[in-house]
């Protein structure tokens, strides 16, 4: 007669912690956790030990010393006696400015390249694959330079400009002026201006600014809600109030009021001594960095596009204009949805990127936060190891924001299994 | 309700009407410009503006392109040869000034390296290739494997010379590694034989290779003569920091992938940590890492060259990326293999290593090859830290008095060698997709 | 615990590798080379040529020491640094010494813990500009486009000295002499600033030189010299000792052509005999050969002879003597006596 027995209860024993399946992980995870933190101990001990010898203690006080380096593009107020952490925050500014242009551009062009590539044209279809091929193969930094070669070499001097039978004129009815320094544009001014107020006594924020962001939130606010009235006004009755014009004046009619009460008129850019005097100054490292990054990128955006597209069989087309949708609303609800799907990710990825690669605009001479905080902060000053970590810790937050933003979008269009 | 088909018809034809030749507007060139370039009045209009835009870029281009002046010795020369031509636009002589190239057209390729001993990074670099052959090409003879793992011991010899023993010992340390791990698992089970395998293969490293090499250079001195790798430059050194990055990111970050995918907790935060880091970062501050920090990681009085510094930071940035790569190919991996593979009673490893990795490693080549691509175009980043790849040496040429002011040749000449080498691997992964899609 | 144990014996590790790496001197006999860092391209102080020879200025220093050191002026592994990267090449020990236009200043002095054994050349930071801008002074560059190059004193001193005179100005920085040069030609900028020497040489590579004028004025000081690691004089004192070796074999009268003679049939000026190692042991003292001196002298000849090979008023750079003519002929170069 057997009887069922239990398994043997056995007392915990040294060897189950690599013999059984139960202790096993935790065994694996304990040895890489001390392997991990040895490592790390390592690295700090050598860090601190090397540093020490050479008299360099890590210490952050130098971003609040004068910086005594000027920038020449500058969106909050800076001089040469403004501190460091201020130099560092001018330049991650421009960082922003250069990185969100460059979004813009490449997305644009990317998908204008990539539609084109799909033509039934075969040579625009043959000359926009010439210009995907050429920008991917060719790494981006000899773009940058390239460009900005271009723009020094070719385009005229501001002494050009100059004396009664000039070499070079402005463009578009004198408004716009095309130099080898860079492109001088009519600038927005205010004559009844509100003045700045001070954000924490850091930053001059422009009160002008602030009105006409407001007014047009709030006009395209109350547009939508007349369009939504429009939509329960034809749910209800079946007719539809005819809204166009109402909305239109919502939109832009208080924002046109603003602008004239605020005097609003452009400056022009004029020839002044050495250089054009006002109007806004897109420098040349700027326009370079900001072409070469989105001409770069558009040829990466412009395959996504083209995949995209191809990858929405056209039975979904057609099933759609079975049951009755226009070709608009095909686009809309049936092609657009699940083509995102696909394009999304991969475009974000490569804003991620153009972000990371903002960084060789030390080669031109753009001061974004690589230039200006792991550039000529870290040459003057000589600390490497904070500035160069404190740089890495504001490309990580960027990154992160971005990828943030990515897994939201691809949470939100997940398709849900059943 | 007869033969209704004889009231109503009268003349069926009962042969086939000779073939005629399409009209000449829907055949031939003709048609074939009216279907795909003149299809309507949008086309027409896009390829007319197509048309001229072609132009104008080659009008711009080409007589800068074609110019005499191979021969010339300095930018002067080469001025005096164009006015000579006659080629003289607005702002003086106009044309390109291609002597710069052929003066210099081998320390953009090489670098410093000594001029007899070109054949060995040549040599190298085709050893690599003979070797990458049997991975990329299912076609090639299966001997060539042979080569494969031999190559990560013979390029570095070749590229830096040196006695042949420290190669050969750091191989030794491979084979008692993997004997260990083969003979030890049967006693310690298989986690345990491979612990065994990388710890004895280290003892061998940290403590016994070096003096066993020297005496044996000692005893039998067979080397080549040792190149420092401060004179690689030029497209070899591109070359080599691509090639060196990707071949040891490869087995770090089919770790790295693992380790993201595993269920222990602590291993997977690590291995996320580590990955987003690197991928958070732009390159160029790792490499301001190697150019100025990572001695000072290091215990104190280590020092290595600048160049094996970059290669360790740019391994570490390729092999973030390789991870995620192959992670890719983890997951297009049909759950079911996995499934498989453990009804088969198999442990962890052995799955891995005879079902899951095989299979995940192939669907993640042509992902592969164009992390290659990547990392090989951003080498061009280390003339930001003053290393001399091509960009860098272009640098130093202007610097020259005699080709102070050339611009153009030197960019162009470096974007054309460029464009060859990452053309030609991007054909090479799409003809990769196509294929591995159709068998699938 | 176990970390303390583990620590501890790091430490005790590094400090045995801190005392091994102490003495670069024998660092260097012990390795048969001399690393040596310069710039990566200024037209006449550091360049390579097309067989991949660096020549010029600040080369020929690198060059005497390594001689001095090991009799070999080829046993030298040239290291090109940017202004990024120099310091951190000296201080981590990647170089034994950087000859490369540094403007010798406290901070680097003190704050950066380096160590200037002397100077090589008296600098001051210049303007260079187009004639035809018909400027006379760069006070009269108000609102003028400048281009500098990052990463050195001269972006200091640009923004103090513009500060100080009230007067605006539109920085666009460079990263190397090459892109200013390109950015200058085409009229990109109003006017380069850079120290004197490198003004001249690159006027010099301008197709039309004489379309380019410097501005009388100098706005610094930029005494630019080799440097070495703080700490480790006895490595200080045999660059410093070079350097003074081509300086006073200038002044007396020792050149590459009479050097032999001198050394083989000693002559009656015991300064001489010292310094050549006929008499007495200078270069006992210093742990070299007595001929140490010879040899540096030897590579290149004396100061003033590498000075007219490189940079001087025959060569595309054509640079005066200036400043750096020596102290008996009114300039400030003025060698401690060998004794």
């Amino acid at each position: 007669m057997t009887t069922v027995t239990d398994p043997p209860k056995a007392a915990f024993r040294l060897s189950m912690l690599i013999y059984d399946t139960r202790y096993r992980s935790m065994t694996i995870q304990v040895i890489a956790l001390i392997g991990f933190m040895l490592l790390a101990a390592f690295i700090i001990n050598n860090t601190i030990q090397n540093l020490a010898n050479l008299g360099k203690e890590p210490d952050f006080g130098f971003l609040s010393e004068p910086a005594g380096y000027d920038i020449n593009q500058r969106l909050i107020e800076y001089t040469s006696q403004s501190t460091h952490l201020r130099a560092a925050f001018v330049g991650l500014l421009n960082t922003l400015v250069v990185a969100v242009l460059g979004c813009i551009t490449a997305t644009v062009l990317g998908v204008i390249i990539g539609v084109l590539r799909l033509s039934s044209n075969w040579l625009v279809a043959r000359i926009m694959t010439v210009y995907v091929e050429m920008f991917r193969n060719v790494p981006v930094l000899l773009w940058i330079v390239f460009i900005m070669a271009i723009l020094i070499e070719t385009l005229p001097a501001p002494r050009a400009f100059r004396g009664d039978d000039p070499e070079a004129t402005m463009k578009l009815f004198d408004t716009v002026a095309v130099t080898n320094r860079g492109v001088y544009i009519p600038e927005p001014l205010f004559s009844r201006g509100l003045g700045d107020f001070s954000v924490f006594g850091a930053f001059e924020v422009s009160w002008d600014l602030l009105a006409i962001i407001a007014v047009l939130v709030a006009g395209f606010w109350a547009a939508r809600r007349v369009k939504l009235n429009a939509d329960a006004t034809q749910e209800a009755t079946g007719v539809r109030p005819t809204t166009w014009h109402m909305r239109l004046a919502l939109m832009f009619g208080p924002v046109l009021f603003l602008l004239v009460a605020l005097g609003f008129h452009l400056g022009y850019p004029e020839l002044k001594g050495f250089n054009f005097a006002g109007g806004t100054h897109m420098r040349n490292s700027l326009i370079a960095l900001w072409l070469a990054l989105s001409l770069y990128t558009a040829a990466f955006i412009a395959e996504i596009v083209r995949a995209g597209i191809m990858a929405i069989s056209k039975g979904q087309s057609e099933a759609a204009f079975a049951l009755g949708l226009r070709p608009n609303r095909t686009m809309n609800l049936v092609i657009l949805p699940q083509a995102l799907r696909v394009i999304i990710p991969p475009l974000i990825s490569n804003y991620l990127n153009l972000t990371k690669n903002s960084s060789l605009a030390i080669a031109v001479g753009y001061m974004d936060i690589t230039g200006t905080l792991g550039g000529i902060t870290l040459n003057q000053t000589g600390r490497e190891l904070e500035t160069l970590l404190l740089l890495m810790l504001v490309y990580l937050i960027i990154s992160l924001s971005i990828s943030a933003v990515m897994n939201w979008y691809n949470n939100s269009v997940k398709l849900v299994e059943r | 309700m007869s033969n209704t088909h004889s009231d109503t018809v009268r003349f069926v034809r009962e042969t086939m009407l000779t073939e005629q030749a399409p009209p000449i507007t829907a055949a031939g060139p003709v048609g074939w410009a009216r279907a795909n370039l003149f299809d309507g009045w949008f086309n027409s209009a896009l390829t007319i503006i197509s048309l001229v835009l072609i132009y104008m870029v080659l009008a711009a281009i080409l007589p800068w392109v074609i110019s005499p002046t191979w021969n010339a010795g300095s930018l002067t020369e080469c001025r005096e040869i164009l006015v000579a031509a006659g080629s003289v636009g607005e702002h003086g002589a106009s044309g390109a000034c291609w002597g710069v190239i052929r003066e210099r057209w081998l320390q953009l390729l090489f670098g410093f390296y000594p001029s007899e001993l070109y054949w060995r990074p040549i040599l190298a670099f085709l050893l690599t290739g003979a070797a990458l052959a049997p991975v990329l090409f299912s076609g090639a003879s299966r001997k060539l494997f042979y080569v494969t793992a031999a190559i990560p011991f013979v390029m570095p010899w070749l590229l830096w010379g040196g006695t042949i023993w420290g190669p050969i010992s750091i191989a030794v340390g491979f084979v008692i590694g993997f004997f260990a791990n083969r003979y030890l698992s049967d006693v310690f089970g298989s986690l345990g034989g491979i612990i065994a395998g990388v710890a004895l293969a280290l003892i061998w490293w940290l403590f016994l290779s070096g003096s066993v090499a020297d005496v044996l250079s000692g005893i039998i001195p067979i080397g080549i003569e040792p190149v420092a790798s401060r004179d690689f430059g030029g497209f070899m050194l591109s070359i080599t920091i691509g090639l060196v990055a990707i071949g040891l990111s490869l087995p770090l970050g089919i770790v790295l992938a693992l380790g993201r995918q595993s269920d222990l907790l602590i291993v997977k935060a690590i291995c996320v940590g580590f990955i987003e880091f690197i991928r958070g970062v732009p390159l160029i501050t790792l490499l301001f890492v190697a150019s100025t920090l990572l001695n000072i990681f290091l215990p104190p009085g280590t020092n290595f060259d600048i160049i094996l510094r970059v290669l360790i930071m740019v391994t570490l940035f390729a092999a973030a990326y390789m991870a995620e790569v192959i992670r890719g190919g983890l997951a297009a991996l049909p759950r079911g293999q996995y499934e498989g593979a453990d009804s088969l009673g198999l442990d962890y490893w052995q799955s891995q290593r005879l079902i899951i990795m095989p299979q995940a490693l192939k669907i993640s080549i042509p992902g592969i090859v164009s992390t290659f691509i990547g990392v090989f175009k951003d080498t061009t980043l280390v003339s930001i830290i003053g290393l001399l790849d091509p960009l860098g040496l272009s640098n130093g040429i202007r610097a020259d008095t005699n080709w102070n002011g050339i611009v153009w040749e030197l960019y162009g000449f470096i974007a054309l060698l460029f464009f060859v080498f990452c053309f030609s691997m991007s054909r090479y992964s799409m003809y990769l997709e196509r294929k591995l899609k159709t068998t699938n | 615990m176990k970390n303390a144990i583990f620590f501890g014996a790091l430490t005790i590790a590094g400090l045995a590798a801190g005392a091994a790496a102490a003495g670069t001197l024998d660092d260097v006999k012990a390795r048969g080379k001399l690393n040596c860092g310069v710039s990566t391209g200024v037209a006449g102080f550091a360049q390579p040529d097309a067989n991949g020879e660096w020549q010029g200025f600040d080369v020929a220093v690198c060059r005497a020491v390594a001689a001095a050191v090991l009799g070999d002026a080829t046993a030298i592994e040239f290291v090109p640094t940017t202004g990024k990267t120099r310091f951190t090449a000296l201080a981590s020990g990647e170089i034994d010494m950087l000859a490369r236009n540094t403007t010798w200043t406290f901070s680097r002095d003190v704050d950066l813990k380096f160590e200037f054994v002397g100077v090589n050349y008296y600098d001051g930071q210049g303007f260079l500009a187009p004639k035809e801008l018909g400027v006379t002074s760069a006070k009269d560059l108000d609102g003028a486009t400048i281009c500098i190059q990052t990463g050195t004193t001269t972006e200091l001193n640009l923004a103090d000295y513009f500060r100080v005179n009230n007067i605006a100005y539109e920085p666009v920085p460079i990263e190397t002499n090459a892109e200013a040069l390109q950015q200058l030609g085409a009229g990109a900028c109003d006017s380069y600033t850079t120290d004197a020497s490198g003004l001249a040489a690159s006027r010099a590579t301008f197709e039309n030189s004489a379309d380019w004028v410097i501005l009388p004025e100098i706005i610094s000081k930029e005494p630019l010299g080799p440097l070495v690691r703080h700490g480790d004089s006895e490595w200080g004192d045999v660059v410093r000792w070079t350097l003074n070796a081509l300086i006073a074999a200038e002044e007396l009268g020792v050149t590459s052509a009479n050097m032999a003679d001198l050394a083989s049939a000693p002559g009656d000026n015991p300064e001489i005999n010292r310094m050549l190692g006929t008499e007495g042991t200078l270069g006992e003292m210093l742990g070299l050969d007595a001929d140490w001196a010879q040899k540096a002298i030897g590579v290149a000849g004396n100061y003033g002879e590498i000075f007219e090979k490189n940079i001087g008023e025959n060569t595309p750079i054509g640079l005066a003597r200036g400043l750096n003519a020596q102290w008996t002929e009114g300039g400030l170069l003025y060698a401690p006596p060998f004794r």
